[in-house]
């Protein structure tokens, strides 16, 4: 009943062609172009306002951009319901009345279709996807009960749920303490195997630099994307952040820095 | 035992209480969504702006009750779907779009009831219910109407759910987004029709947020709060009405602070509850 495109295999997974976007007057994406492979994994790096999470809403069909194209797989996004968006936990209401296997279970709405009620089958895609995630003890959970790390996790389980093949995670690593951040890199790992496309929206260029196959440097232009060696060289990041960033020297000679300028209050949850 | 069971030799009393129950129980699960959603202003707005049509349809057929539901359900039904559209105009902010029609409109219906020489007593069951005065032919209506209601909820369970909790989650499943957000609209506009007799225009917001958010104090779970707040608003609706027919006061009035009483000791409870 809901739309769902086969996917033409010699297709890129994602195809992004001249797209720009802009909000009122002010340009916030300007002439992407870019495609990605099937499991490949990007991170998406750049400062406050520059244009991530446009750039994703754009990919996942939710935002028309003002012009150009993006394809999935040789057609539409809003012909899929394979494309997963993890929303920034600070735009999450965690006191809304469910528990962790009910949000789980909204990645089912869609292959359910209209009028049917979760069977067996959808249970089951519901725990493996709580098992792969290693959460499936805290099913029953309320959702403010998780810490940030869990929630990322229930996230990234409800993608699965829903059989996404191309995740698009909107700083998923923000606020999480460094085990937090090793297991959930860790678990992107195992979605490799799963030959799932995965994009990352994130602050830290060290762990792009660490755990990404390419790195898109984005301020609204791509101002570099590649390997990350490659891309992570001063005279990019300078592009990137201007004059607002430290340099430090990496562990592995990569130059990283932090991006010193505002944080946006992200670090506020109250469940870290 | 007599305490209980005098009032209940009136046929009137017995429609009442019926009708009272029904109707909490609908707008307690409409309301879960309204108070999820924080819809609260405008699940208000809309009661209000729909009392034109309620003043046309009493001019047009002489104050004939049972016409009226159609009237109202009518200019509900409108009203919802206008508002919703409206609140999508980025020209001025969605609240004080809704708050010059609906001030508006409600000013146009007190208007219109005004050209009639009897209408404080009209006006004020419009405004404040008459829960005590449905007929046989009111209560089918109710019934008809309120069993749509709740089926629909059950039918779309899982996309409001999801609509509701992550409305992106529900764009990228490609859930047909906009009509869902019409028939939730729709669907509060029918329970505001359906509530008109027992709570009237002025008070029909109480009937959908304060059983709802008591019930959202107690539970964590959504279908566990929308059955605690149908079980808090029709335990409101019968209370309500023995406090009405022992104290004497406006059975409208006595429903809704029956409701507030046990939102009151919800909060109460919480807060003095050891975490």
């Amino acid at each position: 009943m809901y739309p769902h495109s086969n996917h033409q295999k010699d297709k890129p997974i994602l195809d992004v062609r001249h797209v720009s976007v802009r909000y009122g007057g002010r340009a916030a994406l300007e002439n992407i172009i870019f495609h990605l492979h099937v499991g490949e994994r990007i991170a998406v790096v750049g400062p406050n306002g520059a244009g991530k999470s446009t750039l994703f809403k754009v990919i996942s069909g939710v935002l028309p951009p003002n012009s150009g194209e993006v394809t999935i797989s040789g057609s539409q996004p809003t012909a899929h319901s394979c494309i997963a968006y993890i929303p920034q936990r600070s735009q999450v209401d965690w006191n809304f009345p469910v528990s962790v296997a009910d949000v789980v279970m909204m990645g089912r709405s869609a292959k359910l279709g209209p009028l049917n009620w979760p069977k067996k089958r959808d249970w089951d895609f519901v725990n493996h996807a709580l098992e792969t995630v290693e959460i499936v003890n805290l099913a029953n959970r309320q959702i403010s009960q998780l810490s940030g790390g869990q929630q990322q996790r229930m996230f990234i389980a409800r993608a699965l749920a829903q059989e996404a093949e191309l995740m698009l995670m909107d700083e998923p690593l923000t606020g999480l303490d460094t085990p937090a951040q090793e297991g959930l890199l860790d678990l992107l790992d195992t979605l490799r195997e799963q030959k799932v496309t995965v994009m990352v929206a994130t602050h830290d260029l060290e762990q792009a630099a660490k755990h990404f196959d390419r790195i898109m440097l984005l301020n609204k232009k791509i101002v570099a994307f590649g390997d990350p060696l490659k891309v992570l060289h001063s005279e990019n990041l300078l592009h990137a952040y201007g004059g607002r960033f430290r340099t430090v020297e990496g562990t592995d000679g990569v130059l990283t820095v932090d991006d010193s300028c505002c944080d946006e209050g992200e670090h506020n949850s109250i469940y870290d | 035992m007599s305490f209980l069971f005098e009032p209940l030799q009136y046929e009137f009393m017995q429609r009442g209480m019926i009708a009272a129950v029904l109707v909490g129980i609908v707008c307690a699960v409409v309301g879960t969504y309204v108070v999820l959603r924080g819809m609260a202003f405008f699940g208000d707005a809309l009661a209000h702006t729909i009392l034109p049509g309620i003043a046309i349809g009493y001019l047009i057929t002489g104050g004939a009750r049972d016409a009226l539901f159609w009237w109202a359900l009518g200019t509900a039904v409108i009203a919802a779907l206008g508002i919703g559209a409206i609140s999508k105009q980025a020209a001025i902010k969605e609240d004080t779009a809704i708050g010059i029609i609906f001030a508006g409109m409600f000013a146009l219906g007190i208007a219109l009831i005004s050209t009639v020489r009897s209408y404080a007593v009209d006006l004020s069951h419009f405004l404040f219910g008459d829960v005590l005065g449905v007929s046989a032919q009111s209560l089918w209506l109710i019934v008809v109407f309120g069993s749509i209601i709740l089926l629909t909820v059950a039918a779309f369970y899982k996309e409001f759910l999801t609509l509701s909790f992550d409305p992106v989650l529900a764009a990228t499943l490609r859930l047909p987004v906009n009509l869902l957000n019409n028939l939730l609209l729709g669907l509060i506009a029918v329970t505001v029709a359906v509530s008109l007799q027992t709570v009237g225009v002025a008070l029909m917001v109480a009937m959908l947020v304060t059983p709802a958010a008591t019930a959202f104090l107690l539970t964590k779970r959504l279908p566990m709060m929308m059955s605690l707040s149908a079980i808090f608003a029709s335990l409101s609706g019968v209370i309500g009405l023995y406090l009405s027919y022992y104290l004497s006061i406006a059975s409208g009035a006595a429903i809704v602070l029956t409701a507030t009483a046990f939102f009151v000791i919800a909060f109460a409870w919480k807060r003095i509850k050891p975490a």
